[in-house]
């Protein structure tokens, strides 16, 4: 009986750590983490998604590892422990771009190894998997990484639309219409973040005092 | 204060716990690293190879099959084999006839940014660059990009002069002027809104060409000559 009820609140817990990353807890829109890779790579659509779909890849494996090993590591080199894990597979990371493609690669440029620094990866390493279970890690990883992807690319649709006239290099607009190159310039992304975290605030604001 | 209490009474087993759990990460860190250089390093150099031929195609239209060179000490083009590293590489193109479209040249130089790397084709029988390409630039997105995207400059390396003198030097030094003003046929033609970058580019062909068309070019006369020579005995057998 107590065994049932314990598992059940489990399973409610479990959903909530998968659904908070997408919108109540959105590592960008709401925790403002991350903001180098965020600013710099989300000039167009293609380059925020693979950064933002890097960026996952990162955080689900070295949630894994780290809520594996979470009652090994001693407390006074669990940073540096982190540090070590993530590093690793943002290396495998790095390699498997290039596999995939050398002109992805190029445009994501030196971004990719920045993700070792990248704060959302090693305070979800910290505050969450290593207080928690492998299968709770993964859901949480998973939807912090979603989180990050989904507005990573709402911010470089946006800019690839008004900067450069096209989404995912297709042409939208017709012939004639004058790009707003600011918008792939870094001033951009500081404009466009401004504009998404009005909204999301507006949105989120009208929901608690309805 | 409690945690730094806790350090302070810790025991000797506790620092070779930590050393213990350090180099187990490590050493599970350093196998996935390899194994995943190891498994990409195959595919990874056939991308590279397959993007630069694709360039070599671009800037020599009609080539379907290239050829790597070196240029020796002597300055005489010599076929690679693996493992040589000459002082500088180009690509020979031919079409389907087995016929020599052009050379294509590998060049660097300081753009706005950092260091632009370009190809461009070279036709010795013309005197003259048929293509350009840029292999890699960071230059700005929506300015200095233009070199890479914009028509009206890459028409510039259709027919760019690069025609030798009587002495075995090239001519005339190419050189990027202002959008709008080129008037002979060696100059390049720059955009306005990537002056630097477009600037940069004419630099790196300019000093490029000065150093290789000219051993390309005799070298080309050479082979050409033995060819013709070979003809004649030919006919005269």
């Amino acid at each position: 009986m107590s065994n049932d009820n314990s598992s059940s609140r489990e399973k409610v817990a479990t959903t909530d750590e998968f659904i908070k990353g997408l919108w109540r807890d959105n590592p960008v829109f709401v925790q403002v983490l991350g903001m180098c890779p965020v600013l710099a790579v989300s000039n167009t659509a293609e380059n925020a998604l693979a950064m933002g779909l890097a960026t996952a890849f990162v955080l689900l494996m070295s949630n894994i590892l780290v809520s594996l090993l979470r009652n090994f590591i001693p407390r006074q080199v669990r940073i540096a422990s982190y540090i070590l894990i993530i590093a690793t597979f943002v290396t495998v990371t790095d390699y498997a771009i290039q596999a995939i493609s050398v002109e992805l690669y190029k445009s994501l440029g030196a971004f990719i190894s920045l993700i070792v620094v990248n704060c959302l990866i090693l305070s979800r390493a910290e505050a969450f998997a290593s207080k928690n279970t492998v299968w709770k890690s993964i859901l949480d990883a998973l939807g912090m990484g979603i989180g990050f992807t989904f507005a990573l690319f709402c911010l470089g649709a946006v800019r690839e639309i008004l900067g450069n006239g096209s989404i995912f290099e297709w042409s939208i607009f017709p012939e004639g219409f004058q790009n707003w190159i600011v918008m792939i310039l870094p001033a951009g992304g500081f404009f466009t973040l401004a504009a998404w975290l009005l909204i999301i605030n507006v949105i989120q604001t009208r929901k608690v005092t309805s | 204060m409690s945690e730094a209490a806790n350090i302070e009474i810790q025991k000797p087993s506790n620092s070779m716990k930590m050393l213990r759990v350090m180099v187990g990460i490590g050493i599970i860190s350093a196998l996935l690293i390899v194994s995943a250089y190891e498994l990409t390093l195959p595919r990874v150099q056939q991308l590279r190879a397959e993007a630069l031929e694709k360039a070599i195609f671009k800037v020599l239209p009609g080539t379907v099959r290239t050829q790597t060179l070196g240029i020796n000490a002597d300055g005489d083009l010599v076929e690679i084999a693996d493992g040589d590293t000459p002082e500088f590489t180009c690509y020979a193109g031919y079409d389907k006839n087995e016929k020599l479209v052009g050379y294509a040249v590998d060049a660097a130089g300081q753009g706005y940014a950092d260091i632009i790397r370009i190809l461009y084709g070279y036709d010795p029988e013309e005197q003259i660059l048929i293509g350009f390409q840029v292999l890699e630039s960071k230059e700005t997105p929506g300015l200095g990009d233009k070199i890479e995207k914009e028509q009206g400059f890459l028409d510039n390396f259709k027919a760019l002069d690069v025609s030798l003198a009587n002495d075995g030097q090239l001519r005339n030094k190419v050189i990027t002027v202002k959008e709008g003003k080129k008037q002979n046929s060696w100059e390049i033609d720059g955009i306005s809104g990537a002056t630097i970058s477009s600037r940069a580019i004419g630099k790196i062909v300019g000093e490029s060409t000065l150093k290789v068309v000219p051993i390309l070019y005799h070298n080309y006369i050479k082979v050409d000559d033995t060819q013709s020579d070979k003809k004649q005995i030919e006919s005269n057998e």
